[in-house]
């Protein structure tokens, strides 16, 4: 590092109208810290009075170099990082991690631990949503969903700590399984939680959905076309809003997602409004998922035994060398997987987040790609953002429901 | 292998050579650097991959010729199905043909190559670094750059390491 450098306005030359250049329009920069930006997001608007000419994003605040390091470390310290890529799906993250180690290793994973796997990541996808409600609300001034939607999230971080221990970078699911076994009280604490949750998202429809102001800010905002979203990578209820059916829950069931009766919410209008009732009707099929896994939740073991990958229990180690000597291998070295690389894709709250693992034999993964949901989706901001009031440009962010750690990386 | 794919890899195998690969189930297909923008063209508009899911690199360094390979993961929302192309690309001077015209968000995913591997792409409308500051020095997703890390600063060496933090000075 040797001198801060300054940019100068020849750098986005291209990226700009010539308007700007002449100083009929403004240059304004809204964020990295700015609070309807949703973490560390900054824009760079071209505004024509309020009406925003061009929107250029810029990113890489949160850039932390996951990628980079989880080419240090072996597959089973490289799941920690998965959590730290989207904060807000962390369960989710690291199902995904796992579910690429096993396809690339070959691990079966007992029925018990994909039951529990499908509760937590549909637990994590509620209160993934629950956040995102609550600060879309706030960015159209709806200030109370905000403090009802953090309440019934609270109640899922408490589900997640009584497991894991940890309310967010939980790293509960590992490949081969789970961690351990969900203790007694699981069971109870989220029935309580189904019990309570329907009524409390009609309470959060009753304060939104036919507002008219709501309405207002919302409706016919930020529109994009089936054809625009795909050919600008939208996945996830962006795109199903627009009325692609795609979410590979149901299209490639993984973790035993093929039992569960659920549907897929879709709209066709593509606007703020309508990925606002994509994701609201999602929050009720989760529900739905975490109701019917719940009820024939299998009993068995929560882990492979395949010990050449999964570290036999505590208590079998006092009495086998074969798993002390397991144990020892897999906490040294860690174990190795065949050469190749595996693509594998889940069905994150924000869309499609899919591992992409090489591995050259070794214990370490050669190299790491995580193809994030909200790196896509947001890269279709400046397109739904044109001739938008800055105002509704807030809205558009925040319905894309973007996470800048998962921007990052 | 899903059966609905294989009238598609007999195709890119007539009309593009392609050597097709297949590993735990994942379909791959190695094309030559320049005539993927016309394979991209085709995939998207005769055989239905209308989305480019992720763009990716893997760097084989020390290996010199290909040094790089690049792969191109796409689905098809239609059929359900998923389809990997990989181009190989030598270490000198690596650039390849852009493909943000048939493909809107390669934008992104081509600037983060270019950033985090140091791959050129020609006709680009938008060549900036993306993830790392302007100003960076080398391309950090490399094999031949070290992983950095940070001298932890105890009381008794805290002045010693502190004059040598890279601050931003007046």
């Amino acid at each position: 590092m040797t001198q801060l450098q300054e940019v100068s306005v020849e750098e986005i030359k291209h990226l700009v109208s010539e308007r700007a250049l002449q100083g009929d329009t403004v240059l304004l920069n809204m964020g990295p810290q700015h609070p309807s930006t949703h973490g560390v997001l900054r824009l760079l608007l071209e505004l024509d009075g309020e009406i925003v000419v061009n929107c250029i994003p810029d990113i890489g605040f949160l850039h932390t170099g996951i990628e980079k390091n989880m080419e240090a470390k072996n597959y089973a310290q490289a799941e920690v990082m998965t959590d730290r890529l989207d904060y807000l799906n962390t369960v989710g993250n690291n199902l995904a991690y796992s579910m690429a180690v096993e396809k690339l290793v070959g691990l079966d994973v007992p029925v018990r631990a994909q039951a529990i796997r499908v509760i937590l990541v549909e637990l994590q996808r509620i209160a993934s949503h629950l956040i995102w409600l609550g600060t879309t609300g706030l960015d159209v001034a709806a200030m109370s969903t905000f403090l009802y939607c953090f309440r019934e999230r609270e109640a899922i971080m408490d589900i997640l700590e009584m497991c894991s221990g940890q309310r967010m970078m939980t790293t509960f699911i590992r490949p081969g399984g789970l961690w351990r076994d969900v203790p007694v009280e699981f069971e109870a604490a989220v029935r309580e939680f189904i019990k309570v949750f329907p009524r409390r998202v009609d309470e959060y429809e009753a304060l939104l959905s036919r507002n008219p102001l709501f309405l207002d800010r919302t409706l016919g905002i930020g529109k994009v076309t089936a054809e625009q979203a795909l050919n600008l990578g939208m996945t996830g209820p962006p795109l199903r809003a627009t009325g692609v059916n795609w979410d590979l829950r149901k299209t490639r069931p993984y973790s035993g997602y093929e039992q569960y009766d659920f549907l897929v919410p879709t709209r066709s209008e593509g606007d703020v409004y309508a990925r606002y009732i994509v994701r609201i009707e999602e929050l009720r099929q989760s529900l739905k998922i975490v109701e019917q896994a719940l009820n024939k939740l299998p009993l068995g073991p929560v882990r492979s035994n395949h010990h050449k990958f999964v570290p036999p229990p505590r208590s079998e180690i006092g009495v086998s060398m074969e798993a002390l000597i397991h144990h020892f291998k897999l906490w040294t070295e860690g174990f190795s997987a065949p050469k190749g690389a595996v693509y594998s894709a889940v069905e994150s709250p924000r869309g499609e987040l899919s591992f992409y693992i090489v591995s050259d034999g070794g214990p370490k993964p050669y190299r790491v790609h995580v193809r994030t949901p909200s790196y896509d989706n947001l890269q279709a901001l400046p397109h739904m953002a044109k001739g938008v009031l800055v105002a509704d440009l807030v809205a558009i962010i925040g319905s894309v429901d973007i996470v800048l750690g998962d921007v990052d990386r | 292998m899903q059966p609905e794919l294989e009238p598609i890899l007999q195709d890119l195998k007539n009309t593009f050579s392609a050597r097709v690969s297949e590993f735990c189930g994942d379909v791959c297909v190695n094309i030559d650097a320049e005539k993927i923008v016309t394979a991209c063209q085709k995939l998207r508009d005769k055989l239905g991959f209308t989305l480019l899911s992720t763009m990716t690199a893997v760097d084989l360094w020390p290996a010199e010729n290909p040094r790089f390979n690049i792969l191109y993961q796409f689905t098809s929302v239609t059929a359900n199905l998923s389809l990997g192309v990989m181009v190989d690309i030598p270490g000198t001077d690596p650039s390849l043909p852009t493909i943000t015209g048939v493909f809107q968000n390669a934008n992104w995913r081509e600037r983060e190559l270019w950033d985090l591997f140091g791959i050129k792409f020609e006709g680009h409308p938008d060549m900036r670094r993306i993830m790392m500051p302007a100003d960076w020095e080398g391309h950090p997703l490399r094999k031949d750059y070290p992983l950095g890390y940070e001298e932890p600063q105890f009381t008794f060496n805290y002045k010693e390491i502190d004059l040598r933090k890279p601050y931003a000075k007046e």
